[in-house]
């Protein structure tokens, strides 16, 4: 595996991991991110509607979480959790942990750490931990470690100086069974980097790490809610800095697009893809645009039209965002609402997903309404598209020197109003609607096509 | 032509079947019905999808497994999204984006799934909305108003739906105003040339009661009759009588929807008995239980049986989740609470029942049909004689003997 970096600009790393995979020949472009999945599956997403997404992540994210209690299902088929899931052409890396469940405090020990599935709690130690891995043979595994720190509010010193002991004692251990087993040495190790917030330890656990033959790193702990990343942020670029530059940095708990910009500047590489999941899981759609091309006209509209939607403020009800990650962001609209209901237009207009292509947002907001699991499916669909469409936009901007660009772009979304109430008439200076313009979008007429994959004639000649 | 009450009656409807093969022992026929969004060979399995969705998988899935008819339904329609709603999507067709055939019942076996909401009367079925409480009529004027609407190519009579365990005199008063209530969706239908209206016979397990229905029904000049108000608690004994009578007496020309049938082996002896159509929730609502349905009954995979199985569900079958998954990692699936478990078993299931019926339809057209149901029953009892009894008589009656 090799990590070659094409440029780095502001701290951002664009550029590519070479010879990935047991055949060695996958690529893997970064700044990038994973496809999340449950139990080894796409949520809501069957072989055939996975196959429908464009731009879907070379590397598949699987949890240990939820396949920890099927090591001696893995153990008798032998042939790999990739095959078992049925993806046995995927880069596979298996986290610890699922990102969008938090994990209960209080259960790491000197000699195991626990993960919770749907039958409860695998607690494992080291050897344990090996021998799942040998049975999933994934192609990265994050290595055993006390990530316990972040779930709690403040963290003492002791506890943070604990978190990197324990992390380096298990890594250490692992890389030892490693070196004895011939299967795990085809996988590759990620360290992970601890420390809470505590400066000093985050700088040791890196160092450390980073002396070990690792083959990349997990950035933990830095989840949270928004505030508390922001803190984090100066911890970031300083463990960043202690890293080598020809490994790749993951990072785990951070998916939404502005927290993710403000960690690629920091020098993170890879990150998980499940912020797109829990937006479905709400019944919402990514809308937010992340076509920064510049065009001096459009910018003077879009500033404009800032000026104009700010002068509004007072008549439109603000909703604000907390931090708790469930709440709607300003990256998605509701489709559950009632405005929506005789919306013919695409979810995105310009989305070139399955749904955006053959579905409306009424269609959508019906499935919603009578609780149909097509609207899981539809959602899903369109929101890991829009949202692997958003790294691919990272990475071209990246090339042209870009990224400031879009980075105001998503920046000015992440703190812009909802859409406007139905009804609301816009000002004049606003009616020429670019097509960068996702939220207020003109009624289509009802001439919906069809798909005809054969060219079938609506109806019967004769 | 027109029988005495029927000044309404259509001038010679569409002749919308074209007959490729019988079966010269059976009743089983094989044959195309040419509908307006494209040809459906028969005996044909509709799947339902009755909110616009089939549960779970994309019209891009369904049509991949071969699907060219599905179901739809007028009551859960008229209330969610409504007619209006609808029209305005460019019909039902446009609004769940399915470029083949769409079927809509008319909302009178809501009569009896939802009794306790809903009453009847010589006007129509009053039910109390489940959603908001509102009382809504559902007229034979308005269900046909409501499928003009949806633009379904075949919709369905309003009839009045009894449950085939209820007895006396409501089954007569019932039969009688199907009838009248036939008359009044044929006078209420809007676009005879572009949707193909169905007569729903009734009668209950009477037989008396069934062939006067079939009797005037028949008078009525309609693209096709379905028989209905079977498939509920009735004995299987009774019920394939009520079936084979009502396929004696119903026109060679004309396609016969057995309406709510759907196991395996109650398809292959209705389609003996010369049944073109069918229609049925439940593989797709098994497949949301975990069950896979297979030749030689069902599997129900969230069983630890199933923890180390990695072979397909089945491995003769040309789905996508046989061809890519094993039983053991879709047990797997089930006891996580990711929905793509029920999505892939939705898939197979209805691949099973498509294929069957492919199957049951070669044989008709290469005339071994018989030696058809001997095998399918040999498979799933373990030995043809091991069949059900009913299912024995049955053929037996239409001269396919299985011993």
């Amino acid at each position: 595996m090799k990590l070659s970096l094409t440029k780095v600009v502001n701290g951002c790393r664009l550029g590519k991991i070479k010879n990935l995979g047991k055949t060695r020949d996958h690529t893997m472009d970064i700044p990038g991110c994973l496809l999340y999945t449950k139990t080894g599956s796409a949520p809501h997403l069957t072989h055939h509607t996975l196959h429908n997404i464009h731009g879907v992540p070379a590397m598949v994210q699987l949890t240990l979480s939820s396949l920890a209690e099927h090591h001696e299902v893995l153990t008798e088929y032998k042939e790999g959790v990739g095959k078992f899931i049925g993806m046995p052409e995927s880069l596979l890396y298996c986290s610890l942990h699922d990102p969008v469940s938090p994990c209960p405090a209080g259960y790491v020990t000197n000699k195991t750490v626990s993960v919770w599935g749907v039958s409860g709690r695998v607690e494992m130690t080291v050897s344990k931990f090996m021998a799942i891995q040998q049975a999933l043979q994934p192609d990265w595994f994050q290595c055993l470690s006390d990530g316990e720190v972040s779930c709690k509010e403040a963290t003492s010193i002791k506890r943070a100086r604990k978190s990197v002991d324990r992390s380096l004692l298990f890594l250490d251990n692992c890389l030892r069974l490693q070196e004895e087993s011939e299967v795990l040495q085809k996988s590759v190790i990620i360290g992970v980097i601890e420390g809470g917030d505590v400066m000093e330890e985050r700088l040791r656990s890196a160092r450390e790490t980073a002396k070990r033959p690792v083959g990349g790193f997990l950035l933990d702990g830095f989840q949270g809610n928004p505030t508390t990343l922001e803190t984090r942020l100066r911890l970031l670029s300083s463990v960043t800095a202690e890293l080598p530059e020809d490994k790749p940095r993951l990072i785990s708990g951070i998916s939404r697009p502005d927290e993710v910009l403000e960690c690629i500047e920091r020098g993170v590489d890879l990150f998980e893809s499940f912020f797109p999941y829990q937006v479905t899981e709400r019944g919402c759609a990514l809308t937010f645009n992340f076509d920064y091309q510049p065009n001096p006209e459009e910018t003077l509209l879009q500033q404009n039209g800032t000026q104009e939607e700010i002068k509004c403020v007072d008549h439109i009800k603000k909703i604000e965002t907390t931090g708790c990650n469930q709440e709607i962001t300003s990256f998605e609209i509701n489709l559950k609402e009632k405005k929506y209901q005789e919306d013919f237009n695409p979810l995105v207009r310009g989305c070139s997903c399955y749904c955006c292509e053959n579905h409306t947002r009424a269609y959508i907001h019906h499935l919603l309404v009578t609780n149909e699991l097509l609207a899981g499916v539809l959602l899903m669909m369109h929101n890991f598209e829009h949202y692997f469409g958003f790294f691919h936009s990272i990475r071209e901007a990246l090339k042209s020197d870009k990224l400031a660009q879009l980075k105001e772009l998503i920046h000015r979304q992440s703190h812009s109003l909802q859409p406007l109430p139905p009804g609301f008439k816009r000002f004049s200076c606003l009616s020429l609607l670019s097509n960068w313009d996702y939220r207020h979008l003109p009624p289509r007429s009802a001439n919906f096509c069809i798909f005809s994959r054969d060219g079938v004639s609506p109806y019967w000649p004769g | 032509m027109a029988g005495a009450a029927t000044q309404v009656s259509l001038e010679s409807a569409p002749r919308i079947m074209r007959l490729v093969a019988e079966c010269s022992r059976s009743r089983a026929r094989a044959g195309e019905l040419r509908l307006p969004h494209g040809t459906v060979a028969t005996p044909v399995f509709m799947p339902v999808g009755t909110q616009a969705t089939m549960k779970g998988i994309t019209t891009e899935q369904l049509d991949a497994l071969g699907c060219r008819i599905c179901l739809g339904n007028t009551y859960h329609l008229g209330l969610r999204p409504g007619p209006e709603l609808i029209q305005k999507a460019n019909g039902l067709h446009g609004f769940m984006n399915w470029p083949h055939n769409l079927l809509t019942d008319s909302g009178g076996f809501q009569m009896v799934s939802l009794v306790s909401l809903s009453e009847v009367t010589e006007e129509g079925v009053r039910f109390r909305s489940p959603y908001d409480g509102n009382e809504t009529l559902l007229s034979p004027e308005k269900s046909v108003q409501i499928q003009n609407a949806l633009g379904s190519d075949i919709i369905m009579q309003l009839d009045d739906v009894v449950s085939s365990t209820v007895t006396g005199p409501r089954v007569e008063e019932a039969m009688y105003r199907s009838i009248r209530w036939l008359d009044r969706c044929i006078a209420a239908h809007q676009r005879p040339d572009k949707q193909n209206l169905f007569a729903i016979i009734q009668g209950g397990l009477d037989a008396d009661l069934r062939a006067t229905c079939l009797e005037e029904m028949t008078k009525r000049d309609v693209p096709g009759f379905a028989i209905g108000g079977l498939s509920g608690g009735e004995s299987k004994a009774q019920f394939w009588r009520m079936v084979a009578l009502s396929t004696s007496r119903l026109p060679k020309d004309k396609p016969r929807y057995l309406m709510g049938v759907g196991y395996a082996t109650d398809l292959v002896v209705c389609v003996a008995l010369g049944c073109d159509m069918f229609d049925c929730v439940f593989p797709t609502r098994t497949a949301r239980f975990g069950s896979a349905l297979v030749p030689t009954g069902n599997l129900q995979l969230r069983k630890k049986v199933f923890e180390k199985d990695f072979s397909p569900i089945d491995p003769e079958c040309t789905c996508p989740t046989c061809q890519n998954h094993s039983r053991a990692f879709l047990h797997t699936l089930l006891h996580s609470d990711n929905t793509a478990a029920l999505h892939h078993l939705t898939v197979h299931n209805i691949a099973y029942q498509l294929q069957l019926m492919s199957a049951i339809r070669t044989s008709i057209v290469e005339k071994r049909f018989p030696d058809f149901v001997r095998d399918f029953m040999g498979t799933m009892y373990g030995d043809p004689t091991l069949c059900p009894t009913w299912a024995t008589d049955a053929l037996a009656s239409v001269g396919i003997t299985l011993g």
